[in-house]
């Protein structure tokens, strides 16, 4: 085994290193100004093959061949000087790989260059109040128009990220309400500008509210062009299947949950917990899972990196992830102990100007919660394991559909 | 960027499970665990004619050249079959024996290599796999620099109901025996071979707790109850995922521990704390799980997975408690 990257990719690291040193100049750049020079910094990114590899060129991005070892190269080197990568988001991490997979070229055309620019920001309308696990029994129903170009629809979605932001929704709505569950459901594009669609932010249990929280929306005799349906109608379940995969795929980093770990000694340090056998011990304890978390995603990088099949161990990632969570989290809160009993200034908020003082890990000891729900309950991805991996039996409930 | 097996190296796994799958049967198992003897000299022969306890020794000193993490390959394999014999002993002695600068020492090289002389493990405890027929063991000398001593005159050997049917153990005292020096106390190899043991018992334990997890998902998906496939139920599937979730990400951690040791990269002896310690945790858990998820034939002593259980018992005791390791592990951070 060897962990080093080889000679190929530290030369080409320093090329990314030059490209940056040159390129990733912000100075004193503040608000509009700041912002046309990313804009512009991207764009360099794009031309020099760093940004957007997967997306051919005709639609803006820089079409290279993969190489997961450049790509993680590209991705350290740009978290090194803290210049931006890929917009992310949605639309970038979903959309986009569906449209190359699924999309005619009319929704090509129209919809990835202005994603990955940032102008299109795309919300997921996948689930409902009454679907959450169950996602295929969405009851949101679109019905052609009497010309037969639009989809009009009615119905409500909900737990949608950036949904105050979004321009755009891709949605998974009931068409053919004859059919089977999964045979019934269309995947559809939306334009949220329009009178028919409402939209309102959910309060977390976080405190989180407001503009950048997630939100439900309500559809009332809201339109799609017939145009803008990916792939079959009442074949959507099946497009949504692309997503959900690739969505998996970006869920996870392994130096995020170390950084998190290395936060929670200091944090045991600041409250003069450190010196605590059972704190030590705990630490400790946890710290064994956050590495066999961080060698496997290794293990998973160098398959990747070879083009083999890591096997059922890339079903467990997500569930690791969340209870490595759960686990600092309450060892979180007993260090905190009684700082624990205020909330901090700005609870519930994200980046820089997040709360300060040992009490913001409330954010994480209820974040935590959020993770075990949020792209696959932890109940279902037990399933996933057991059944994909492991090859038990489906259970009775479900294996009655298809 | 290399961090999963390569072909060579499962091949070296299909290898030994084979050659224990054709001598060491669950019906050995149980006439050795039925026995009174602390060896099986055929799977013994058969394992070192593999030449498993060279393995991790350089070509020139008649090894083949390849690293703890081959040998930690091999371990696994052998805990996965409850393999008896002091094969971690033999391994980590093989290891010191070679690195040694002594002469009178050195000479013992060859036939601790092919296992000709079987040597046990008897650092920090009392309690030594296969000490009765062990021609030596690697102790911890005076000054807590490490030695061998000779079996025989000056060893006290008594017989006692060991736990772990598949390795048992004696209690040794050891007087005025035989010795042959390795490192003094301030020698880093002392460190680095007691590092090495680690990686090897949590190897074990990993093939352990892998093998009770793969017999109980079978077990699921043939016993039935209520007219199906126990396995169905998702309150045991979730409790088998649960146990694929301790296992299979842990396998990664052991391959670290070995590399880090054979790259003598810096993290090396924290490495293999942390290895023992969490492995040995998971081969708890997951030893227990086991027969939770089997119900009243996991807990007969004819199924046979008290032995594995047994053996978590051993390791999680053995060459240091977790909570001690993990001790350990927070010193050597800084914390």
């Amino acid at each position: 085994m060897d962990l080093s990257y080889g000679a190929e990719a530290e030369a080409f690291r320093q090329e990314v290193r030059a490209f940056l040193v040159e390129n990733w100049t912000p100075g004193e750049r503040r608000g509009g100004e700041l912002k046309d020079f990313i804009r512009k910094f991207r764009r360099a990114g794009v031309e020099q093959g760093y940004l957007y590899r997967s997306v051919p060129k005709r639609y803006g991005g820089s079409e290279q061949p993969v190489d997961v070892i450049r790509a993680q190269v590209i991705r350290e080197e740009f978290a090194r000087a803290r210049a931006p990568m890929e917009v992310g988001g949605n639309g970038v991490n979903m959309t986009v790989p569906t449209l190359l997979e699924k999309g005619t070229e009319e929704q090509r055309e129209l919809f990835i260059r202005k994603t990955i620019d940032g102008e299109y920001i795309w919300g997921q309308g996948y689930s409902e109040p009454g679907s959450g696990s169950d996602l295929a029994s969405v009851r949101t129903k679109a019905e052609l128009s009497a010309d037969g170009t639009k989809w009009i629809i009615n119905g409500q979605k909900i737990w949608t990220s950036q949904g105050m932001q979004s321009t755009h929704m891709f949605m998974l709505v009931r068409t053919e309400p004859d059919a089977t569950k999964h045979d019934g459901i269309t995947y559809l594009l939306m334009d949220l500008d329009q009178p028919g669609v409402t939209r309102r932010p959910i309060r977390q249990m976080t405190g989180e509210e407001g503009a950048h929280t997630f939100c439900e929306f309500f559809f009332d005799n809201a339109e799609a062009p017939v145009s803008w349906q990916v792939g079959e109608r009442g074949q959507g379940w099946y497009v949504s299947r692309t997503t959900l995969k690739h969505e998996r795929a970006s869920i996870g980093s392994a130096d995020g949950l170390g950084r998190q770990f290395s936060k929670l000694v200091e944090l045991a340090r600041e409250m003069e917990r450190l010196d605590d056998p059972l704190v030590r011990d705990k630490l400790a304890e946890i710290e064994g899972r956050v590495l066999s978390h961080r060698y496997t995603s290794f293990r998973l990088f160098s398959c990747a990196a070879a083009g083999e099949d890591p096997g059922t161990v890339q079903l467990m990632m997500k569930l690791l992830l969340t209870e490595i969570g759960h686990d600092m989290a309450l060892l979180a809160q007993d260090v905190i102990g009684e700082a624990g009993m205020v909330e901090p200034v700005g609870a519930g908020g994200r980046g820089p100007r997040g709360p300060r003082g040992p009490n913001k890990w409330l954010d994480q000891i209820m974040g935590s919660l959020g993770n075990s729900i949020a792209g696959g309950t932890t109940n279902i991805q037990r399933n996933i394991i057991g059944e994909r991996g492991l090859g038990l039996p489906r259970d009775l409930a479900m294996s009655g559909e298809k | 960027m290399l961090f999963h097996l390569s072909s060579e190296q499962v091949a070296i796994q299909d290898a030994v499970r084979g050659t224990l799958g054709e001598c060491w049967g669950m019906e050995k198992l149980h006439a050795f665990a039925e026995g009174e003897d602390d060896f099986d000299r055929q799977s013994w022969d058969a394992l070192m004619a593999l030449g498993v306890g060279s393995l991790a020794l350089p070509e020139a000193d008649g090894g083949a050249g390849l690293g703890l993490l081959d040998a930690a390959l091999v371990c696994e394999v052998a805990g996965e079959a409850a393999a008896p014999g002091p094969l971690i002993g033999q391994i980590t002695a093989a290891i010191a024996v070679a690195a040694c600068k002594n002469a009178e020492t050195r000479a013992l090289l060859a036939d601790i290599a092919s296992g000709a002389m079987i040597v046990s493990l008897a650092v920090d405890s009392q309690h030594v796999q296969s000490a009765r027929a062990a021609q030596l063991l690697l102790c911890r000398d005076t000054d807590g620099g490490l030695e061998l001593v000779e079996t025989g005159e000056g060893v006290e050997i008594e017989a006692v109901a060991a736990t772990d049917r598949s390795r048992p153990v004696s209690k040794v005292s050891i007087g005025d025996a035989k010795r042959y020096p390795l490192f003094t106390a301030g020698d880093p190899m002392a460190q680095r071979v007691m590092d090495a043991a680690l990686v090897l018992v949590a190897a074990d334990s990993l093939g352990g707790a892998q093998h009770c997890t793969n017999l109980s998902v079978e077990y699921a998906k043939t016993r039935e109850q209520f007219g199906q496939p126990i396995g169905r139920f998702q309150g045991l599937k979730h409790q088998l995922a649960q146990m694929a979730l301790e296992v299979e990400p842990a396998r990664a951690q052991v391959w670290y521990a070995a590399y880090s040791w054979d790259a003598q990269l810096p993290d090396c002896t924290r490495s293999a704390a942390m290895a023992k310690a969490h492995l040995c945790e998971v081969y708890t858990r997951t030893t227990r799980a086991a027969i939770a998820a089997h119900g009243g034939i996991g807990y007969t002593w004819e199924y046979g997975l008290n032995y594995w259980f047994r053996r978590s018992v051993h390791n999680r005791a053995w060459l240091g408690l977790p909570a001690q390791h993990r001790a350990r592990a927070a010193d050597l951070a800084g914390w």
